[in-house]
């Protein structure tokens, strides 16, 4: 089935997120769609998945102008989409969230169900197992649910977005192998990304999206450089430029740490870490694997059940945020506008957000008003934070730009260790290059640094050591000359040395 | 772990156990309680004199049955061995979290209801002695408000809709199928009418909560002052005689209560005959009804959709379920469940509606709703359990070993306990409460 986009355009508001936007796909061809955070890819493939009305322009399946006001349309159609955030119930079995939306029948029969998925996933060699819960099931198979959900309504188009963001190497290298399958089989992907080196090893064609523009298409022998030119819009430098770490002391110390969360799995098992002065410690790891729990512990925003953090010496394991902060912790968070910024303060008052207590910006009950507008005037053109002025809220601001308010805020005050979780998650590639020299610069001045990313690319770009995490252990700390292929193997829960062992992709 | 770059790490050292403070302070609840009702029940065994107590194994004394006297201390003590088993076990902490869990607590509170029966019961002072009557009928009969309410708590919260507004549902059912029956002189129009003013509460609480995003919590308890004030006021606008006879008349001159149907045989069974197969169509209803939700909810097509917009609604809306479609079939279907509960204080019950006639039971279900984890058998037994608190009041009014005001707080003691310290680790409907907006 061919796949054409004319003129397609989405507007919110003011703001155009698609601009007359024209494509093919042509049957059974993997067409990349490649584009940053915020490029406008997903708004694109919401229209074609009837989640979105277009403002403009019209979709074509084989010549035919279609409509589509619901997913079930675009469903009918043969449209099949796999999205980023799964879309999967995970209190429901494989096999129910398969046959949801098509039980066939008022009463449900989930033995017929089961078949249906057991034969599915035999036929594109996509195994599961029909009756697992999907809470239960590791990610790389959830994603196998969702591909099969879309198979199991026939798609001939389909939409993987961003489907890599949450796999392991190896995961990365199967779901490349089921792609190439399902296209042998007539089956035309379109497969949204950010990174460049999955487009050159699986895509046919390639179309880049820049601020809701298409600028151009490519063909997958096109150099790294010239596409990410293309995403870009300007040349960028793919790696960050540093010297050899002077290594101190130990400044922060983990030891034997568990961690229980609310619904009584163990997340964290018995880590223990140091981070020295003037060095970058990268936590690597699948997103889940214990990651969050163990830096949400470092900060005292989770009690850890067992083992304790010391900073300098000093135990600080109970010690709670707030006086975690004062003792000299910095914290980027993973997700900056859950537990980084105020959406509606504006960027003068989020830039004082955890130093208002202090002499400089307060006096007893009352704030040194001018005090902290000079700070914001002066941090804006420090870290190039680009708005409109010092009052605008951060919640308008651009990712990256409300990146930089907390990256400018915690690098403030004076550090013995700075955490930095997914620190350019949804930041544009030019807010990226900023922020890895600062955290860079930060690691030079003398601070311990611990970066975890589930990006690989990242971990290596500023790592002299790396602890790789999985199912809430750390299974090995090894050096950044590592090859990808091993690291990989140990983020699957393989051992270094026994390279033949993949576990956890049951 | 903290070796240099290249050493060799042992991924597997040897890891003790580590509890988590939550699971300690499980075991401590536990302890606690199992402590306490131990000693109560020692404290009863200890405390009584005359160890016999009079039972009657019939409604009323006749001929054939007359109150017959027992052994009760023994009772007594063998209660005290289940719960001074069950207390051990929670000291040695081999409790388990699975529905075993539920038998033990059951085991446990049936022994100090026995217990305490039988002590309350025991060396009585009065001129006339009472006696043991089987609490399972009145339980049944009390039951039909408290089980409709909780189911229609549980099709609404599972579909994500959080219902607080039970308790307006019984108050109108109540209050319209009064009305109605009185009108038409016909229970089963009552029925009827009490169902569906159970689901024009619904349809106002979709309205609000589904239509236009207003917090449903806030919507529910504005729904029961409404409730509340409405039948109040509608009740003191009927006319009296002088002011209009026609209208009075019909509205005074209400059909019998429903009465009990006997089923021949089944309900001469021993023990549970009589609460089983002796009572009235709303009873039966309310007996039936938790098999008919368990069975819509897990093993329809609709079931599943409930379910699905209940936990991750833009997963059911990107398969194409209408997610607020589905949420307002299932908040009806709740309001009718409920409005037919509430059928159960006029027409039930009474040929008269009394203010405020439901009087908190629309809680005790919410409360069972939360008790039974969200699934139709669990809060159906929950709202026995409150059921037979509630009979209880009324039996044991005889005999005032205790202040009856405390036998009457005894539910609502029970419920506190019991969903603050031992519902555990519950986890409701993922997106409860939650309305559903697309971006």
């Amino acid at each position: 089935m061919q796949l054409q986009i004319q003129g397609l355009t989405r507007r919110f508001g003011d703001f155009v997120a698609n601009d007359a936007i024209d494509l093919t796909i042509e049957p059974g061809e993997i067409h990349c769609l490649l584009g940053e955070n915020g490029a406008g890819k997903s708004t694109l493939m919401n229209m074609l998945y009837g989640l979105l009305e277009p403002s403009d322009g019209q979709i074509l399946l084989d010549g035919e102008p279609v409509t589509f006001t619901s997913p079930k349309d675009a469903i009918n159609a043969g449209i099949g989409m796999v999205h980023q955030h799964f879309m999967l119930v995970p209190v429901f079995t494989v096999a129910e969230n398969v046959m949801l939306g098509r039980e066939g029948g008022p009463v449900l029969n989930r033995g017929a169900a089961a078949r249906k998925v057991r034969e599915l996933s035999e036929r594109y060699g996509l195994h599961v197992d029909p009756k697992a819960r999907v809470e239960d099931i590791p990610v790389g198979v959830q994603q196998r649910v969702e591909i099969l959900k879309a198979l199991a309504n026939d798609a001939k188009i389909l939409i993987l977005d961003e489907p890599t963001a949450v796999l392991t190497p190896q995961e990365i290298d199967e779901l490349m192998e089921i792609m190439r399958q399902l296209k042998a089989r007539g089956t035309s992907i379109i497969f949204i990304t950010h990174k460049l080196r999955e487009v050159k090893a699986v895509g046919d064609r390639i179309s880049v999206i820049r601020r809701g523009k298409l600028v151009g298409t490519a063909e997958p022998t096109a150099s790294e450089a010239e596409l990410a030119e293309m995403m870009v819009g300007r040349a960028v430098k793919l790696t960050v430029d540093k010297d050899a770490p002077h290594v101190g002391a130990p400044v922060l110390e983990v030891r034997n740490l568990t961690i229980i969360d609310p619904r009584g799995h163990e997340v964290v098992k018995n880590v223990s870490l140091e981070a020295r002065a003037g060095e970058v410690l990268g936590i690597a790891g699948v997103q889940g694997n214990g990651q969050t729990e163990l830096i949400k512990s470092l900060l005292g925003l989770v009690r850890p059940s067992a083992g304790e953090v010391m900073l300098d010496g000093d135990e600080i394991t109970r010690l709670g945020p707030r006086r975690t902060l004062e003792a000299g912790i910095g914290y980027i968070p993973e997700d900056r506008s859950h537990d980084g910024y105020v959406a509606e303060f504006s960027v003068r008052e989020n830039l004082v957000l955890d130093l208002y207590r202090s002499d400089e910006f307060s006096s007893g009950p009352a704030l040194k008003l001018a005090a902290i507008e000079a700070n914001a005037d002066h941090r804006i053109e420090e870290f190039d934070i680009r708005t409109t002025s010092r009052e605008t809220p951060v919640g308008s601001l651009s990712g990256g730009n409300q990146q930089k308010v907390v990256v400018a805020r915690e690098f403030s005050r004076p550090l013995k260790v700075l955490i930095a979780s997914q620190p350019t998650r949804g930041v544009d590639v030019g807010s990226i290059e900023f922020i890895h020299k600062r955290i860079i610069a930060e690691r030079d001045k003398g601070t311990a640094v611990i970066i975890i990313s589930t990006e690989l690319d990242e971990i290596f770009a500023l790592s002299d050591r790396i602890a790789v995490m999985y199912d809430g252990r750390v299974v090995d700390t090894v050096s950044p000359d590592i090859q990808r292929e091993e690291i990989g193997l140990l983020m699957a829960g393989g051992t270094k040395d026994a390279g033949t062992n993949q576990g956890g992709a049951a | 772990m903290s070796a240099p770059a290249d050493a060799p790490v042992a991924a597997t050292a040897p890891t003790r156990p580590v509890r988590d403070r939550a699971d300690k302070l499980r075991q401590l609840k536990l302890v606690v309680t199992f402590g306490l009702v131990t000693a109560l029940v020692l404290w009863m065994a200890l405390s009584i004199d005359d160890p016999n107590v009079l039972y009657l194994n019939a409604p009323l004394p006749d001929k054939d049955h007359q109150p017959e006297a027992f052994n009760g201390l023994r009772l007594v003590w063998i209660a005290l061995v289940i719960c001074a088993a069950a207390l051990v076990a929670a000291v040695a902490n081999v409790i388990p979290r699975n529905a075993w869990s539920a038998v033990i607590f059951g085991a446990v509170g049936l022994a100090f209801y026995m217990a305490f029966t039988i002590w309350y019961y025991a060396d009585q002072t009065g001129v006339v002695e009472s006696w043991i009557v089987n609490p399972l009928p009145s339980t049944l009969k009390y039951c039909p408000p408290l089980v409709l309410g909780a189911l229609a708590g549980v099709i609404c919260e599972r579909a994500g809709v959080i219902n607080i507004a039970i308790e307006a549902q019984l108050l109108m059912g109540a209050f319209f199928g009064w009305v109605i029956a009185a009108m038409a002189y016909s229970n089963g129009a009552g029925l009827v009418a009490a169902a569906l003013a159970g689901v024009v509460v619904a349809l106002v609480l979709g309205l609000f909560s589904l239509r236009y995003h207003v917090d449903q919590v806030v919507v529910g308890v504005v729904l029961i002052a409404l409730a509340l004030g409405l039948t109040t006021f509608l009740k003191g606008q009927i006319p009296t005689p002088e002011e209009n006879k026609d209208l009075s008349t019909l509205l005074s001159d209400s059909p019998d209560p429903l009465a009990p149907i006997e089923i021949p045989g089944l309900s001469s069974i021993p023990v549970i005959g009589r609460a089983l197969f002796n009572q009235s169509i709303l009873v039966y209803i309310a007996l039936l009804a938790p098999f008919v939700v368990w069975f819509l909810l897990y093993q329809t097509r609709w079931g599943l959709r409930v379910r699905a917009v209940g936990e991750h609604p833009k997963a059911a809306d990107t398969v194409g379920i209408r997610v607020n479609r589905v949420r307002w079939q299932a908040i009806t279907l709740g309001g009718a469940l409920a409005g037919l509960g509430g059928a159960f204080f006029t027409v039930g019950s009474s040929t008269t509606f009394n203010d405020n006639a439901s009087n908190g039971q629309g809680f005790m279900a919410l409360a069972a709703v939360i008790m039974g984890r969200w699934h139709p058998v669990g809060a159906t037994m929950a709202a026995l359990f409150f059921a037979l608190t509630a009979a209880m009041k009324d039996d044991f009014g005889l005999v005032t070993k205790v202040p009856s005001q405390l036998i009457a707080v005894a539910p609502y003691l029970a419920t506190l306990i019991a969903v603050a310290g031992f519902v555990g680790r519950v986890r409701p409907p993922a997106a409860d409460g939650e309305p559903y907006v697309k971006d």
